[in-house]
């Protein structure tokens, strides 16, 4: 049989996200699973990067961002300010909204419904439910199903992912560890899910029902959501990776490990060659199964140039460990 | 007898989803035929047929300029080589891009399509929507057309054939060996659209 690659299945088909409305005297629907997944399968192969401004989005888009994401400081610079991190100011969005032609996204807190409500009242094409940011509710997400525009949100392992997805996330990235430069716990992340889904998997084909519904329940997902990832073998949505991109072999890593795409935060706008730097990583992660394209990108950035970075073990604040109900 | 070989431009957007509605188009017509991902110029010199994703055009034509693909792929069309571009790929075919709110854009694109496309015209991704459309080439069923962030055709050549339209906006064309859309027939189960594409690969390389 051939797969499908898009995956529709949900328990919640009738949320208030969906709307109908009319175009040209037809009848439409907006904000179906369909639309709000499809817009993330648009962004696959492609590099997200974190932008504070109209300057830095234009370099973004010039240099092949597929979107660009909206944040008052870059995840790094949140680290070094402290205090409480909360969403971009509306004006900045709109103005970068006025000047590229790419998909905006910005991020919102973890549980904070009404910065949500507003990132979509102003338009934006994607809200991140980011850990970057200060949760503001630590028993619960945003209900994402309530939204006409798609969500992508963080995670650390399948039950993460799997827990965002049924409330309504259009798409994952790996949490990573953000604002770092260290790449290792974004690997540490995908490889986690990708093992969960192979052992999901294999239950699945072995038929054993029962094994299934222990995974579920250990997950803390329904069932029904199990068996769609086990028999597709992958995330049934998109899924990107994220936290600590500095560099072109980092993104064509990343995409080595199965990753749909990458986002760069700090690692593009943090370093002292912005715009090579965000071309290379563009043409590392497109191209990233041939070495020998890799190892171009890799020469038109110079390491003395790369973003500092922290050593994950002296960070005080970790931002994966936000966030995880 | 050969077989038939579809290429997917592999650069950025939703390769796998046009690879499965490929196999599932030529599955479905009974034909022996594969389908690749393409990124270099040498690689769309080996194929029959080629599918330009949807995705983030800007992308892609910037890295399709790189190492000469783009012009490859421009050689093949005017050659006669059939292609299919959707959303993002409708825009690289085309001889004159704008956008909405920004105006004339700057972005590479093949120029090969007597058409003029306006970028994201239905509004931002809020505003994507799904809709049953009527498109009387390929029969009487209408098609599920999911439309994202969609462009639409302004303007049309004598030798451009409208294929579907939404209201008085223009979303799928032909010319010749090229097909476009405005949509994404590969998010969909129905293969019509694919195989109309097969169909003009066997036609002109006579498989």
């Amino acid at each position: 049989m051939v797969k499908k690659m898009i995956s529709v299945v949900t328990p919640f088909k009738y949320s208030m996200g969906l709307q109908t409305g009319e175009v040209e005297g037809l009848e439409v629907r907006r904000g179906t699973v369909l639309v709000k997944r499809g817009f993330a399968h648009m962004l696959k192969h492609g590099v997200v990067m974190d932008v504070t401004n109209v300057e830095q989005a234009q370099i973004a888009e010039e240099a092949g961002a597929v979107a660009i994401m909206v944040l008052d400081k870059l995840p790094y610079d949140v680290r070094q300010a402290g205090g409480v991190a909360r969403t971009a100011s509306l004006k900045t969005i709109e103005e970068i909204m006025d000047h590229v032609t790419i998909p905006v996204m910005a991020k919102c807190r973890i549980g904070h419904t009404y910065e949500a409500r507003v990132l979509e009242a102003i338009g934006v094409d994607m809200i991140d439910e980011s850990e970057v940011l200060t949760p503001t509710d630590e028993e619960r997400h945003i209900w994402k199903w309530d939204f006409t525009t798609p969500f992508v949100a963080g995670a650390r392992d399948l039950g993460e992912a799997l827990r965002r997805i049924e409330e309504g996330a259009s798409m994952i990235r790996t949490k990573g560890e953000p604002g770092t430069g260290n790449v290792a716990e974004a690997v540490r992340h995908l490889r986690i899910v990708n093992n969960e889904i192979r052992r999901i998997k294999a239950i699945y084909e072995s038929g054993d029902q029962q094994e299934l519904i222990k995974a579920a329940r250990e997950l803390k997902v329904s069932y029904e959501l199990v068996v769609e990832t086990a028999r597709l073998g992958r995330l049934p949505v998109v899924n990107f990776a994220a936290g600590g991109i500095a560099t072109p072999a980092d993104a064509a890593l990343m995409m080595t490990l199965g990753a749909d795409g990458v986002f760069v935060g700090s690692g593009i706008f943090k370093s002292e060659d912005p715009l090579e730097r965000a071309r290379a990583i563009v043409l590392a992660t497109a191209f990233y199964d041939n070495p020998t394209k890799v190892a171009e990108a890799q020469e038109m950035v110079n390491e003395k140039k790369s973003m500092m970075g922290f050593d994950l073990k002296t960070l005080e604040l970790k931002m994966q460990e936000r966030g995880t109900a | 007898m050969k077989t038939p070989v579809i290429g997917v431009l592999a650069l950025q957007g939703d390769v796998e989803e046009h690879i499965a509605m490929t196999k599932l188009a030529f599955k479905e017509m009974g034909v022996d035929g594969h389908v690749r991902q393409v990124k270099s110029a040498e690689e769309v010199n080996a194929i029959h047929g080629l599918i330009i994703t949807g995705g983030e055009s800007t992308v892609i034509g910037r890295l399709s300029s790189v190492n000469q693909t783009l012009q490859a792929i421009k050689q093949r069309i005017q050659d006669g080589m059939p292609v299919l571009g959707t959303c993002a790929g409708l825009i690289m075919l085309a001889k004159k891009v704008y956008d909405r709110v920004l105006g004339e854009t700057k972005q590479s694109t093949l120029g090969v399509m007597d058409i003029v496309v306006e970028r994201n015209a239905f509004g931002r991704q809020r505003e994507s929507f799904e809709t049953e459309l009527e498109i009387p080439k390929i029969g009487e069923k209408k098609f599920k057309a999911v439309f994202i962030r969609a462009p639409v055709i302004r303007e049309i050549g004598p030798e451009v054939e409208v294929m579907a339209k939404l209201g008085n906006k223009i979303v799928a064309v032909q010319q010749h060996n090229m097909i476009g859309t405005a949509f994404h027939p590969e998010l969909t189960e129905d293969t019509r659209i694919h195989q109309l594409l097969i169909n003009k690969v066997m036609n002109v390389y006579k498989l």
